[in-house]
């Protein structure tokens, strides 16, 4: 079944989306869409020194978006609003990473495969790469997920409660590191926060409670990676684009719905 | 037994030193208040004793096992998120249908329990953020201004309400406040605060003292007008109003 590079594909498309969700939550929840921007746009940088090594790319990708995150996180409050430190940061780790790999002239390799994704490249061991990443990412937030809540709502809540709400952000930036490096290949550096997003927002209208919220976004994000995967098969279009722009679309249709329900009552 | 106690805290955000050697106890079942002018280092002192700023000098003790039901200034819910009252209260104590309904019982919102978080009303809102203190039965309840936000008759009703639970559950009750006149008479002990204890007492005691007038003027009506700072008062005497206070 796996022979097929349509199921694979798919298959890639749909552990992502799973991952994406309940972390895409937090980062609409949180207003950190340009986090994510910022970690996924440092991740060409890896892109560049594993090709550079000669490694394999998702470790290499991993480890600068994880340096990214965390470089963000400690010198947000110090001095800069988030919103002009992230712009620093995300538009310079992608300069610096299309600069460096713009020196592995000897390396034949594709930009676009790394900016837009590759899905349909897809290889078994990419798919156990996917589906390891985004288990580990969908046990860690179900692991924390009250307290996850509870510190996205307010820090000194979470200090009362007897937590350390820094700790909480920092499995967060580990769970954002994770999801970008096994999204590159799917959706590529460029669409990878509209995976985290777009899901999240359009389940927006329709959820009553978190937990509601995160499993629409999954099924919203799921659907995107099939009949986006469908749609580019049939029109001969980019899938990773493809796959975003059936998300797009059931965003538009979903907050239309939840806007003609608010103006009912 | 203090369910908490302060000794010699002081607390500083980089040069800043926004707490000086402050020491307080909260012993079970009183009403402390805390007053002070803005910057006065009220928020800090309170975040020092949940742990959520380290001390720079100093320690505060709570008894162990303390049970803290904390009520924050303003709780910024973000529209994207959904979540019901029911759930909200759920979030950090596990707790049956029927403990949340008997909280928000006691807190004076009954019957919100399926509404969302979104839909309330200023007064609600702050109601539930008490119901969930109350839902783990605590010792000792914190409240940050809690009444930021609502409006006179909103505020007293809400200080009545604290009153009643105190009544009601016999815990502890830290509260922040600038609002003196509503919240002095509902206190057993104030803590007059500006960066360090300037004066503590019974309310008729701190209300009468030369430090609080200082900073808050004499008048309780012009109470609120009355946030200028004076540092040139003097705070050699101390009152013995709580000698156990003045002995720490």
């Amino acid at each position: 079944m796996l022979d097929d590079f349509m199921t694979r594909a798919t298959l890639a498309g749909v552990g992502v989306a799973f991952a994406a969700a309940p972390l895409g939550c937090f980062v609409v929840w949180r207003r950190m869409a340009y986090f994510g921007d910022a970690t996924a746009h440092a991740a060409i940088l890896g892109v560049a020194l594993s090709l550079t090594l000669q490694m394999p790319i998702f470790p290499g990708a991993l480890a600068i978006a994880l340096v990214m995150a965390l470089t963000v996180t400690l010198l947000s409050g110090r001095g800069y609003a988030m919103d002009t430190l992230l712009g620093v940061m995300a538009h310079s780790a992608l300069a610096f990473g299309l600069v460096a790999v713009s020196f592995l002239s000897g390396i034949r390799i594709d930009l676009m495969a790394y900016l837009f994704g590759d899905i349909l490249s897809v290889s078994r061991s990419d798919l156990i790469v996917i589906w390891g990443g985004a288990a580990l990412v969908v046990a860690l937030i179900a692991w924390r997920w009250s307290q996850l809540l509870t510190a996205t709502l307010n820090e000194e809540l979470a200090y009362a409660s007897g937590f350390d709400p820094k700790r909480e952000q920092l499995i967060l930036t580990l769970a954002l590191a994770i999801t970008v490096a096994v999204a590159i290949k799917v959706v590529g550096i460029l669409l990878i926060a509209a995976m985290l997003i777009i899901p999240a927002a359009a389940a927006r209208s329709l959820a009553r409670s978190p937990e509601s919220m995160a499993l629409i976004a999954a099924a919203i994000g799921a659907t995107s990676a099939v009949a986006g995967l469908r749609g580019a098969y049939i029109f001969d279009t980019p899938a990773g684009p493809s796959i975003v722009c059936v998300a797009a679309i059931l965003f538009a249709c979903f907050s239309l719905i939840g806007w003609q329900r608010q103006t009912r009552i | 037994m203090n369910l908490i106690t302060v000794e010699d805290l002081s607390v500083s955000y980089g040069a800043n030193t926004v707490l000086q050697r402050v020491s307080m106890g909260v012993e079970p079942g009183e009403i402390v208040t805390i007053v002070g002018p803005n910057g006065s280092g009220k928020t800090s002192l309170l975040r020092a004793i949940i742990g959520a700023t380290k001390p720079s000098a100093g320690k505060v003790t709570r008894k162990p096992g303390l049970k803290i039901g904390y009520v924050p200034q303003k709780l910024h819910i973000d529209p994207t998120l959904p979540i019901t009252v029911e759930r909200f209260m759920r979030l950090t104590h596990r707790a049956s249908q029927k403990d949340c309904a008997d909280a928000l019982e006691s807190a004076g919102v009954p019957d919100l329990l399926k509404r969302q978080m979104s839909q309330l009303s200023g007064g609600q809102f702050q109601r539930v953020l008490l119901a969930r203190a109350l839902i783990n039965r605590p010792e000792i309840l914190l409240l940050d201004e809690a009444t930021q936000g609502l409006d006179q008759p909103g505020s007293a009703a809400f200080y009545r309400q604290i009153e009643a639970v105190r009544q009601e559950t016999g815990c502890a009750i830290i509260m922040i406040s600038h609002e003196l006149h509503v919240v002095m008479s509902a206190s057993d002990r104030v803590i007059c605060l500006n960066g360090h204890v300037c004066c503590e007492g019974s309310p008729a005691v701190v209300a009468s003292a030369p430090e609080y007038r200082a900073l808050f003027g004499t008048g309780t009506g012009g109470a609120l007008a009355l946030y200028r700072h004076d540092h040139d008062h003097d705070h050699d005497h101390h009152h013995g109003a709580n000698p156990q206070e003045a002995a720490e």
